[in-house]
């Protein structure tokens, strides 16, 4: 560029016709290249979440397993799930052909579907996607009877804990009838806190909803009604949750609870207060990395344990949150056909095996866990396994979106929920927010 | 009284005129709706084709990403927002956003134009300097202060040795708000002063020196008279600006601790629910407002606007 510049400088008549000259160049040198890459191997656009380069490692396996039949380019979402979703939908609803493969947050599946931007799987190409898949994300794959999502990985949370507190408080975390009640005393007793994530966003609403399954109900009666679905917080169930959270908030949790994410529970969880948390799995290499680091003790990372999350009721089974990624097919896709190829290679066993060991994000296959490499790296790899198979998935409703918001505006903050108003403010607030009769 | 009779004889003068066009006269005007006609199709088609369609959008209850589920009515949108809290928390915060970043403004915007207009040495220096805000992109600017007032990386809280959490508070996250629109938009309001301020003949100057008028008598019987229009219009356009942010708070709190203004509301219900009903019926009453806003000025002046070209 310098280069060409300087003539033209010096020899000043010359400049306008020789600028032109040069665009029209360089223009031209662009079209050809890019015409002469698509011309060869068809380029798929996976649309990922950001992670740690972990999905681009799989575009490239993927890309050289395909054999010259196509090529995976890897094109990086914003950081948050919200934003994700946003900018997928902005571009799904402008028919946007360049979205092949999406990763895609499993709550937004219904959504995405009922619209219409997924490429449903035929019988034939599901089977291998869904096979050996854990009963949790299965049940996020399908809408309308139709699979139009494959499993990528699956997310959980467990109660995590630290030993010595537990003793202290003279209780097992790990026996099968810890409730709710008992961590909360326990951590009472010790003057330590129960860290979970209170903060006005989705990972509240990950908390609310595992209380209120815990307790055997469900925040929507009917969520595949859509807009005409009939929200069933206030309930027994969803009394006692919210009798739960504000046990926790007023009692035992962290002065900054109303605005803790996960990070700020884990950050609380290894100081000198910590005693339990309820929080995802990748907790523990955090943790491990911290150590490394040198910015936490070995001693406090041999502290930590792990159990199932806690009952409600000490005779029914708790119902542990299920998060995770699926892999979508653009329904504008130019190339459908080799996209589904490409889902086959991303999801199948090897690479979610990679996946878990690269990124700390658990796979959705129950072979995965089986795997000698992931069983030494993640000491609680059967716990993992059993939550995510039994997890109950949030309400899988196509106005997932504000179904959240508008429990969360509820619920927020956590100290200020009562029982006996804020679960009913709530069914009516999300009656309202759907029938567009108030603004979110 | 004197001004209404003015004014019908104007408007009498005017349809006789009318009644006596010469040949000429009509074949002008003629000529004049041809050369105005590809820029009102223009206009048609990306300003009122766009305004007519969130019109109509705003007669349905309707998400983008549950087309069936459309169902027409009529103007229960604007009754759902007219009567809805969040809808006046965010117009109440914008106003005040609005008044007091425009009263601010306008006071260090005059003085600007008074030191650009005066200054004789470094004349090219002085005015570039204080351009420059204004040629920052506004996302950069508002990142630039949210460091800057940041609570633990950022000089603030490090200078006035405060320990504050800027952006968890309503009041104070306004105040940085504020701070960083008027640092950003100064320039353009004592730009289009300095172009006001060249306008007001010397000579007048000179004469109430002469009669013995202070600086402070010069200032609000000569120079500001002889500038309401350039006033007017400063204010008008920094007015409808300010009303309609959106990047500033989208950066610095993105809506939280009530900070939302009426375009971040907006673009909430239309791109981040998809409920383009209510959404759009939130741009049309963001545009009456827009127009309401100009209306106001423009009687509130009693200017002309075509007279700010100085005809």
């Amino acid at each position: 560029m310098r280069e060409a510049a300087r003539p033209g400088g010096r020899r000043r008549p010359d400049r306008p016709r020789l600028l032109p000259a040069a665009l029209a160049l360089a223009l031209g040198a662009g079209l050809v290249a890019c015409g002469g890459a698509e011309g060869s191997t068809p380029t798929l656009t996976w649309y990922t979440n950001p992670d740690n380069g972990g999905q681009a490692a799989l575009a490239e396996k993927c890309t050289e397993e395909a054999d010259g039949r196509y090529r995976i380019e890897v094109s990086q979402l914003p950081a948050d799930a919200d934003s994700q979703r946003e900018q997928l939908v902005r571009r799904l609803a402008a028919n946007d052909s360049s979205i092949d493969i999406m990763s895609l947050d499993v709550v937004f599946v219904p959504e995405f579907a009922e619209a219409g931007f997924l490429r449903p799987f035929t019988d034939e190409e599901a089977r291998p996607l869904v096979e050996d898949v854990l009963d949790g994300p299965l049940e996020t794959t399908e809408w309308e009877g139709e699979v139009v999502a494959a499993p990528f990985w699956a997310n959980t949370q467990l109660l995590w804990y630290r030993r010595s507190v537990a003793e202290e408080a003279g209780i097992d975390p790990a026996a099968e009838d810890v409730t709710w009640d008992d961590v909360i005393d326990a951590a009472v007793a010790t003057g330590t806190t129960v860290e979970v994530t209170g903060a006005r966003y989705e990972g509240y609403m990950v908390w609310i909803t595992t209380l209120v399954a815990s307790a055997g109900g469900e925040v929507l009666e009917d969520a595949d009604a859509g807009r005409d679905a009939q929200p069933n917080l206030d309930s027994p169930a969803g009394r006692r949750a919210a009798e739960i959270i504000r046990r926790v908030a007023r009692e035992a949790a962290n002065p900054e609870l109303s605005t803790a994410i996960e990070e700020n529970a884990r950050a609380g969880f290894q100081s000198d207060r910590g005693g339990f948390m309820v929080n995802w799995p990748y907790v523990y290499q955090a943790a491990q990395s911290a150590v490394d680091e040198g910015s936490l003790d070995q001693a406090v990372f041999d502290d930590i344990a792990w159990a199932r999350v806690p009952r409600v009721d000490p005779d029914r089974e708790s119902a542990p949150p299920l998060g995770g990624i699926d892999l979508g097919i653009g329904a504008f896709s130019d190339h459908p056909d080799l996209a589904v190829d490409a889902v086959a290679c991303i999801t199948d066993l090897e690479s979610q095996v990679e996946y878990m060991l690269a990124e700390g994000n658990p796979g959705a296959r129950a072979a995965v866990y089986d795997d000698p490499e992931v069983r030494e790296a993640f000491p609680m790899a059967d716990l993992i396994r059993d939550s995510i198979d039994t997890a109950v998935p949030r309400p899988r409703s196509s106005y997932y979106p504000d179904i959240s918001a508008a429990t969360v505006r509820e619920f927020h903050p956590p100290r200020s929920v009562d029982p006996e108003s804020t679960p009913a403010d709530a069914d009516r607030l999300i009656v309202d927010v759907l029938q567009d009769r108030e603004l979110l | 009284m004197a001004a209404t009779t003015t004014a019908g004889t104007a408007v009498a003068d005017r349809r006789v005129g009318r009644a006596r066009l010469s040949d000429r006269a009509r074949g002008e005007q003629r000529l004049g709706w041809m050369l105005v006609a590809p820029a009102v199709a223009v206009m048609l088609l990306v300003t009122a084709y766009p305004l007519g369609r969130a019109v109509w959008l705003s007669l349905y209850s309707y998400r983008l990403t549950d087309p069936e589920g459309r169902e027409f009515v009529g103007l229960r949108n604007y009754g759902v927002v007219l009567t809805d809290g969040l809808w006046w928390q965010t117009v109440f915060t914008t106003v005040v956003i609005t008044v007091v970043t425009v009263a601010i403004e306008l006071v260090i915007g005059f003085a600007f134009a008074m030191v650009m207009h005066r200054i004789v040495v470094g004349r090219g220096l002085v005015r570039t300097s204080i351009l420059i805000p204004y040629g920052i992109i506004t996302v950069v600017a508002a990142y630039a202060w949210q460091y800057a007032f940041a609570l633990d990386s950022g000089f603030v809280n490090e200078w006035f040795g405060l320990d504050r959490s800027w952006f968890a508070g309503r009041w104070s996250a306004l105040f940085v708000i504020i701070m960083a629109e008027v640092w950003k938009t100064t320039p353009f309001i004592s730009l289009l002063l300095l172009a006001g301020l060249a306008q007001v003949p010397e000579d007048l100057q000179e004469a109430a020196k002469v009669d013995g008028a202070t600086n402070w008598q010069r200032f609000t019987r000569v120079t500001v008279p002889n500038m309401k229009a350039a006033i007017m219009v400063a204010l008008l356009f920094r007015t409808l600006d300010a009303y309609r942010i959106f990047d500033t708070i989208f950066i610095m709190t993105g809506g939280a601790e009530k900070t939302e203004s009426v375009s971040f509301l907006t673009y909430r219900q239309t791109i981040t629910r998809t409920a383009l009903g209510l959404g759009s019926a939130l741009s049309v009453l963001l545009f009456l407002s827009v127009v309401l806003i100009a209306f106001i000025y423009l009687k509130g002046f009693r200017t002309d606007l075509s007279r700010v070209r100085g005809e």
